[in-house]
């Protein structure tokens, strides 16, 4: 039975990681390229094989779980070390494999030069294992393994050019501000543990409408503690900070992290968990306004950076938030669609802008490209095709998610949602567009001595694979006509969340606790699907897509000085050019403190009273052992006698 | 009867066993620890067991003696000035210590002694003792042991070949 | 069939007065020879208990024993000389006192 391979699925990369790490050094740098690709590879066929095991499954059955091991178990908490299959983990699965392994092809042309190849790659490999067992773990405690598998690798790998102190800190930064979330998703496990007395996913989720009081505190609790750990995965306030700070890494990092793998966690554990978060309104309401906020606020001072992968880097915040806000209002296929459209224009993105960086030697500054069109046409014809996706131009892949999302913030969240959802397109094209003519168009500034040149084939088939993919990948959710949107038909037996019956079950355990159930009458009202709105909505947001895009060839085409008087004595450009002062608040509040309350712990309590009471017992026992020692005396005699000693005492003891 | 050949036997024992701890020389010692051996053999034949008695001339007596002298000649010691007694002081508390030690094993066995009825010994077959018995246990029952032993024997060999030789390298 | 009309108490008597006089010249003579030799008169006395208990209740384990204390003895007295000759050409000394280096 071909679903007998999921185990594999992860294990070939994690291999690959293995050879690659002990014996890179040695095979050569063909062979670790080979090693890591030819994983990845087998990798995505045995995917694929899956998928069609997973079609093969009787009627009905849409989940298939295989437990390799159980993990450990202690009386009645067992951790089964098991694989699920099921639609969701399956669109998963071939984003990560799939995007992951044009990166890889990708980085094997990228990173030619480096010295660490073998350490890169063997990085790179365990970075797609440890996703790959985050999206397929059965239980939360094996997802768990992959969430911080994801957070270590990303350390590793941002903090690749570890002998520059800035990736250092970054990659620390990256590692810290992940902790903060992952505690938070730790805590999550436990309190879920204690109600349901299990974390196996099917099983909480079919428990979760039965033990849980729709709106409760319990449901609350776990779910606000779930999204603060998807908030520092998926980088998302207030935990966003570390991710423009990643750029710091490889770019084929960048491009894994933001596009396969890493940020796209915190989306998929929420609709892993959409059941639960169905239960509690009001995080949905949070999670919908802390992802639309964020979309804006990233948008914002993308705008600003002169940095290409930093600008990126912000939209990916941006439209992660996009994701979110998407979850927030129940729209969780819009999510998933966003997520793999995203994962296609974003990955053709930063490839992209990888490819720029290494066609001028180096430079990231966007104040130093322009006019590289004619230099290299593969790379300006790709990017352009992403840009305008992710702009939202139709027919385009990111014009059907991300319309689908905004008419979900309208239908089921309100206008607030959908003004931000808006804005933040209008945003996204207008920085976009700003960022191609400022690399691709208009007069050359790169520096004289820097002769622009494409990059090799390894380099740009990627990125031809990837435009392509982005062009196409709306066919995934047609709007309009139910039937035609294929990810909403293949997601359905995941998200399937029965409210009538979940809020009769609150009101019996309400009842039984003697309390009184509010009138939940109004939350059963079936909504309409209305295609007018859905088809204004569309014609307005391209229409919003558009003026963004002209907005940028305005001003920075046509005439280049606009910009500088536009922003001449603004005192909100200094905000938003300096991230709105995030870090340095975070600074003062959180890091100063700790490092000065750390240097107090440590020159008062660690240095003196910790030191000081174990200095002194030991000292106490060199003194008893001073006065011990004048027993061994050296003399094989007195070692004898106190044999003898030793026997008249037994002796005596006898008598 | 047996009584008669016995203490004869058992003075001779006493009298040359304190004869190796009392006599200066270590050669004089040497030799009064053979003749112990010796005597120890006259009381094994009388205890019967023929076989341990052989062994005691053959591997005492004999193997493990010879070495001893080997080695007293080889270093060539002679009667040195401070080598005889332990100091005075440290003498006294020695006595009486090991007067102790004696008084407190003779009177345990004796008290024990006597507070059971140990003299009504089996009656013993005649092939008690012999070599036939001794071997077919030995081979038997005590197969693991007996291996054992040879390869501590063996150990035991290279150890001090490793141990004496000039150069350790 | 045979008699043996010496006593237990006899043997074992004799043993202990051994294994004390043995122990006494562990203590007091300061020879490495000679403590060594005194070791080998604490193992005869063992193996006469050894072999009065054994022919006391008609048995071979004793002698059995008896035998493995030679070959221990054979082995410790082998490996103790050739200490003894390694530590003599060190230092010219066979006093035990004169090697009291493995202290504190």
């Amino acid at each position: 039975m071909l679903l007998k391979l999921t185990c594999l699925i992860p294990l070939f990369p994690l291999i690959g990681s293995i050879i690659n790490g002990f014996f890179g050094l040695k095979i050569g740098k063909k062979a670790v390229g080979f090693i890591a690709c030819g994983s990845m590879t087998l990798s995505f066929l045995t995917s694929v094989l899956v998928y069609v095991g997973y079609l093969m499954l009787p009627e009905g059955q849409h989940v298939y779980e295989q437990v390799v091991w159980t993990w450990f178990g202690a009386s009645d908490f067992n951790v089964d070390f098991g694989f699920q299959v099921d639609p969701l983990t399956l669109v998963m699965i071939f984003v990560v494999t799939g995007i992951g392994l044009i990166i890889h092809v990708y980085a094997v042309g990228y990173m030619q030069e480096e010295f660490s190849y073998y350490r890169f790659f063997a990085y790179f490999n365990l970075f797609v294992s440890a996703m790959l067992l985050l999206v397929m773990g059965n239980n939360f405690l094996l997802m768990f393994i992959g969430w911080e598998g994801v957070g270590l690798c990303s350390y590793f790998l941002i903090g690749y050019y570890f002998e520059k102190k800035s990736a250092c800190d970054a990659g620390t930064k990256a590692f810290i501000v992940n902790r903060v979330g992952d505690f938070a998703f730790l805590l999550a496990v436990m309190y879920i543990f204690n109600i349901f007395g299990t974390i196996d996913f099917t099983e909480v989720m079919h428990a979760a409408p039965e033990k849980l009081i729709y709106a409760g505190e319990a449901v609350t609790i776990i779910t606000m503690l779930l999204f603060v750990g998807a908030t520092g995965k998926s980088a998302q306030i207030p935990l966003y900070t570390w991710l423009p700070d990643a750029m710091e890494g490889p770019t084929p990092v960048s491009a894994l992290i933001h596009a396969a793998t890493m940020v796209t966690a915190g989306v998929y554990m929420l609709v892993r968990c959409s059941v639960l978060f169905n239960l509690s309104p009001m995080t949905m309401t949070v999670v919908a306004f802390i992802g639309g906020g964020t979309a804006i606020m990233a948008a914002t001072i993308g705008m600003t950076q002169f940095d290409i992968k930093r600008v990126l880097a912000y939209s990916t915040v941006s439209q992660i938030g996009y994701m979110f806000m998407a979850c927030g209002v129940g729209a969780y296929t819009a999510a998933i669609f966003h997520l793999v459209t995203h994962a296609f224009f974003k990955a053709c993105l930063f490839l992209g802008s990888g490819s720029v960086i290494h066609g001028i030697h180096g430079e990231q500054d966007m104040r130093k490209m322009g006019g590289l069109k004619k230099h290299m046409p593969i790379t300006y014809w790709t990017f352009l095709i992403s840009a305008l996706t992710i702009a939202g131009i139709p027919p385009l892949a990111g014009f059907f998610s991300k319309d689908e999302v905004l008419y979900h913030s309208l239908m089921d969240g309100n206008i607030i949602f959908w003004g931000m959802g808006i804005s933040a397109a209008l945003l996204t094209a207008f920085y976009m567009f700003r960022l191609v003519f400022m690399t691709f168009h208009g007069e050359s500034r790169v520096d004289p001595s820097v002769h622009p040149h494409e990059s090799p084939k390894m380099m740009t088939m990627p990125l031809v694979v990837l435009a392509g993919l982005a062009t196409v990948g709306g066919m995934l959710g047609l709007p309009f006509l139910h039937g035609w949107h294929i990810l909403h038909n293949w997601l359905e037996p995941v998200l399937h969340f029965d409210l009538a019956n979940a809020l009769q079950h609150s009101e019996h355990m309400l009842h039984e606790a003697g309390r009184h159930a509010p009138s939940w009458a109004h939350l059963l009202e079936p909504k309409e699907h209305n295609g007018w709105i859905e088809f204004a909505l569309m014609v307005f947001s391209t229409v919003v897509a558009i003026t963004g895009v002209v907005g940028a060839y305005i001003f920075y085409i046509k005439r280049p000085d606009l910009p500088e008087k536009f922003t001449q004595g603004q005192w909100g450009l200094d905000m938003v050019q300096n991230k709105y002062y995030v870090d340095e608040l975070y600074d003062d509040v959180f890091v100063k403190p700790t490092v000065e309350g750390s240097n107090l712990l440590w020159k008062e309590c660690d240095a003196k009273a910790i030191d000081g009471a174990v200095n002194g017992a030991a000292k106490t026992i060199g003194w008893f052992s001073r006065q011990a020692q004048t027993l061994q005396s050296g003399f094989v005699r007195n070692y004898a006698l106190f044999i003898v000693v030793g026997f008249i005492s037994l002796l005596l003891a006898m008598f | 009867m047996e009584l008669l050949i016995f203490y004869p036997l058992a003075g001779f024992c006493v009298a040359l066993a304190l004869g190796v701890i009392f006599n200066k020389s270590p050669v004089g010692s040497a030799i009064s620890l053979i003749g112990m051996m010796l005597g120890l053999a006259g009381i094994f034949v009388l205890q019967q067991a023929h076989f341990i008695a052989i062994l005691q001339i053959i591997i005492y007596a004999g193997a493990i003696m010879v070495l001893f002298m080997f080695v007293i000649m080889l270093l060539n010691l002679k009667q040195g000035e401070n080598e005889g007694w332990a100091s005075r002081e440290k003498n006294l508390l020695l006595s009486v210590l090991t007067g102790f030690l004696a008084i407190g094993i003779l009177y345990k066995i004796w008290q024990v002694l006597f507070s059971v009825d140990m003299d009504t010994p089996a009656s013993l077959p005649d092939s008690f003792g012999t070599v036939a018995v001794i071997g077919e246990t030995l081979f038997t029952d005590f197969v693991l042991p007996f291996e054992v032993a040879s390869i501590l024997l063996l150990t035991a060999m290279v150890g001090a070949v490793v141990l004496a030789k000039t150069k350790l390298d | 069939m045979l008699e043996n009309s010496v006593p237990l108490s006899h043997y074992l008597m004799l043993s202990a007065t051994l294994f004390v006089i043995g122990v006494a010249g562990v203590l007091i003579r300061r020879n490495v020879i000679v403590v060594f030799m005194s070791i080998e008169i604490m193992l005869n006395a063992v193996n006469i208990s050894l072999i009065a208990f054994d022919n006391y209740m008609n048995l071979s384990n004793g002698q059995i024993f008896s035998f493995m204390v030679m070959c221990v003895a054979a082995a410790e007295v082998s490996v103790g000389l050739a200490i003894i000759i390694a530590l003599h050409r060190n230092k010219p000394s066979v006093n035990l006192d004169d090697f009291n280096l493995l202290k504190w």
